[in-house]
């Protein structure tokens, strides 16, 4: 396959009891990148990490480790290390003692743990807290200390598996900038896990958004964002008006009850497809000179913006713009040729992308976003 | 407001101090008392002073207190970490299993031993049956001990199954994550994390084990006195509460001597113990 790939999974499919929870996964990881597993709680993400350090054996299918098949070998004999998510320091140990761990399995002479421990704290900014006790350490500290314990016996890649879910939001935020600081000083691979859109989009280089044990799409932050493969990715992906269309010609989409330019082309003629419209990409005119006309029937103040919500022929759109527009007033939009995404119809068509339940359900569905948002 | 409330801790308290006066700061004043009386109750450090004739005793009991806890503990150790990795029903069964001895008397177990172990008994009987010379079992220290072991293994079994049931998988996961193998996994994750529970079954185990009086008579024969036995005596045979008293007061501080040097080593898993 890629010959810088450091990981190559292939085919891999697990199943716990009557549960499968990944189907013949194929995914392959480039030395040194920062690479995020993606998707809602029960995906599938944190079972294909556990993959990767050996605590789960897949039912079927290869893992690869630089071209050398490793299914089977215990985790204390691969090269990669795991930052767990409630960090599992050793309560009985202190900093130093739980930095020098690894090394003193490996019967590191003295003298080098003690470099190397020094030399660990220091990255993740905890120079002199040796003798600390676990327990009366911060969660940031802690996660700090995991860190460092990982890092310390140098290894080729390290799997992260939610390490930021325990944090407040400003401490996360740091962390984050934080962890991307490392990985580049240091060169080696992150496998990040998260169901934090936000987190994945800022941090990685590649992004694997996972749902049902499948793969829906592997991309960079920016084509995830701006070409999503579905309406999962669509919607799971910041917030999107996804809409049933049909392709006219190359360029040329209805939807709405009304014809669109797009850059979209390669449809087949009059074929049934989702048309994503991201909130921030349209633009709130005189009713009059709209391509499509609304009420408005809710208007949260966000900070930056105004999140209005308008009805438009009974779909509702959630549009995000800096003018304040009142409850009930009718309003018209005006989509540039480049806002419209144009996805082929998939499993999701038709679950996502309709703001009408938005009070309730959509606070649960995107709470990531809520929260970076407050 | 305060003071209510104080008022109202202290009703809510007051069976229990009343219950503590009276099963174990009176027994134990009684227990000095007379200690350093005379039968005639005038003070005397005379039964104190005759204790060094005793003193073999107790060291025997010591020792056997100490052999018989140690191999408690290499017996449960490997049983409660076996448990412990069970699903949560298998754990339940087991755990019964464990306690189901303790449901029948002490005696009574006891007097089973003397059946198993006798010259004549159940097992030289089997033994025979297979062509094989009786081996003589009963009145050993060997026998004395398997009696500790027996009555006292689950009192090892469930503080340390207890901690190491709630352990946390992500440490042992962590731990082979690092380059730990199973042995690894168990000598520097497993065991200390498991000390709080190791300490208060070596406590739980140490102390009747040290004190007990009938395992040694029944399966000792009476040529492996303890110190148990000898207070047992002075109560209902010599009737010499004075001499009991003061053993019992030596013996209790030789084992707060024995825990407080085996907390020492144990490192700071205080409020464990007793």
């Amino acid at each position: 396959m890629n010959k810088n790939a450091i990981i190559d999974l292939k085919n891999i499919s697990v199943t716990f009891g009557n549960n499968q929870v990944l189907k013949d996964l194929n995914l392959y990881i480039r030395d040194k990148e920062f690479i995020t597993f993606l998707g809602p709680s029960g995906c599938g993400k944190t079972t294909t990490l556990r993959i990767i350090a050996g605590f789960i054996e897949p039912d079927e299918g290869e893992v690869i480790f630089e071209g050398k098949k490793i299914n089977g070998v215990p985790p204390h004999k691969r090269q990669v290390n795991t930052i767990f998510q409630r960090y599992a320091l050793f309560p009985h140990l202190n900093v130093y003692e739980n930095v020098a761990f690894g090394l003193r399995i490996k019967k590191v002479p003295e003298k080098q743990i003690k470099e190397t421990v020094e030399e660990m704290l220091a990255l993740v900014n905890l120079t002199g807290f040796n003798k600390r006790n676990i327990n009366s350490l911060s969660g940031g500290q802690q996660q700090r200390v995991a860190i460092a314990r990982a890092l310390a016996v140098k290894p080729r890649v390290l799997l992260l598996d939610e390490p930021l879910g325990a944090l407040d939001l400003k401490l996360r935020k740091d962390m984050q900038a934080e962890l991307k600081k490392i990985q580049q000083r240091l060169g080696i691979t992150f496998v990040y896990v998260t169901h934090d859109q936000e987190e994945a989009l800022s941090m990685s280089d590649t992004v694997v958004v996972m749902d049902g044990g499948v793969i829906q799409q592997i991309g960079t932050p920016l084509d995830i964002y701006n070409e999503p493969k579905n309406a999962f990715v669509a919607d799971f992906i910041g917030e999107s008006n996804i809409l049933d269309g049909v392709m006219i010609a190359d360029g040329l989409v209805d939807f709405s009850g009304h014809r669109f330019e797009c850059l979209d082309k390669g449809f087949g003629k009059n074929e049934a497809v989702d048309v994503v419209v991201r909130p921030e990409d349209v633009d709130v005119v005189e009713p009059e000179k709209g391509m499509l006309c609304g009420v408005v029937t809710s208007v949260t103040f966000k900070g930056v913006h105004f999140e209005i919500i308008v009805d438009i022929g009974g779909f509702k759109w959630m549009i995000q713009t800096t003018d304040y527009q009142p409850e009930g007033a009718q309003i018209g939009l005006f989509i540039e040729p480049d806002a419209i995404h144009i996805m082929k119809k998939s499993e999701y068509s038709g679950i996502y992308g309709d703001y009408s339940s938005f009070s309730e359900e959509f606070d649960e569905l995107s709470n990531a976003e809520e929260e970076v948002e407050e | 407001m305060n003071n209510r409330s104080s008022l109202g801790s202290k009703l809510v308290a007051s069976p229990y101090i009343v219950w503590s006066v009276l099963f174990i700061i009176a027994p134990l004043i009684f227990v000095v008392y007379y200690s350093f009386t005379d039968a005639a109750g005038n003070f005397t450090f005379e039964n104190i002073m005759s204790l060094s004739k005793y003193a073999p005793t107790f060291l025997r009991s010591i020792w056997f207190g100490i052999v018989a806890t140690v191999i408690c503990l290499l017996i449960a150790f490997p049983i409660a970490y076996i448990i412990s990795q069970k699903t949560e029903k298998v754990q339940r069964t087991l755990v019964m299993l464990v306690m189901l001895p303790m449901w029948m008397s002490f005696l009574i177990r006891t007097y089973s031993w003397m059946a198993l172990l006798q010259d004549t008994g159940i097992i030289n009987n089997l033994l025979g049956k297979l062509g094989i010379d009786p081996v003589h079992m009963i009145n050993t220290s060997g026998a004395v001990i398997l009696g500790m072991v027996y009555n006292f293994l689950p009192y090892m079994i469930m503080p340390i199954y207890s901690v190491m049931a709630k352990l946390d998988h992500s440490m042992v996961e962590a731990c082979q994550d690092l380059g730990g193998n199973r042995l690894t996994v168990i000598r520097r994750c497993i065991i200390p994390m498991s000390m709080p529970g190791i300490v208060s079954g070596i406590t739980m185990v140490f102390v009747p084990s040290v004190s007990t009086f009938y395992i040694s008579q029944k399966l000792g024969g009476g040529s492996f006195d303890l110190i148990g036995d000898v207070i047992e005596r002075q109560f209902q045979q010599s009737y010499n509460y004075n001499l009991g008293a003061s053993i019992s007061l030596v013996l209790m501080i030789l084992i707060l001597i024995c825990m407080a040097v085996m907390n020492r080593f144990s490192g700071d898993e205080e409020g464990m113990v007793i």
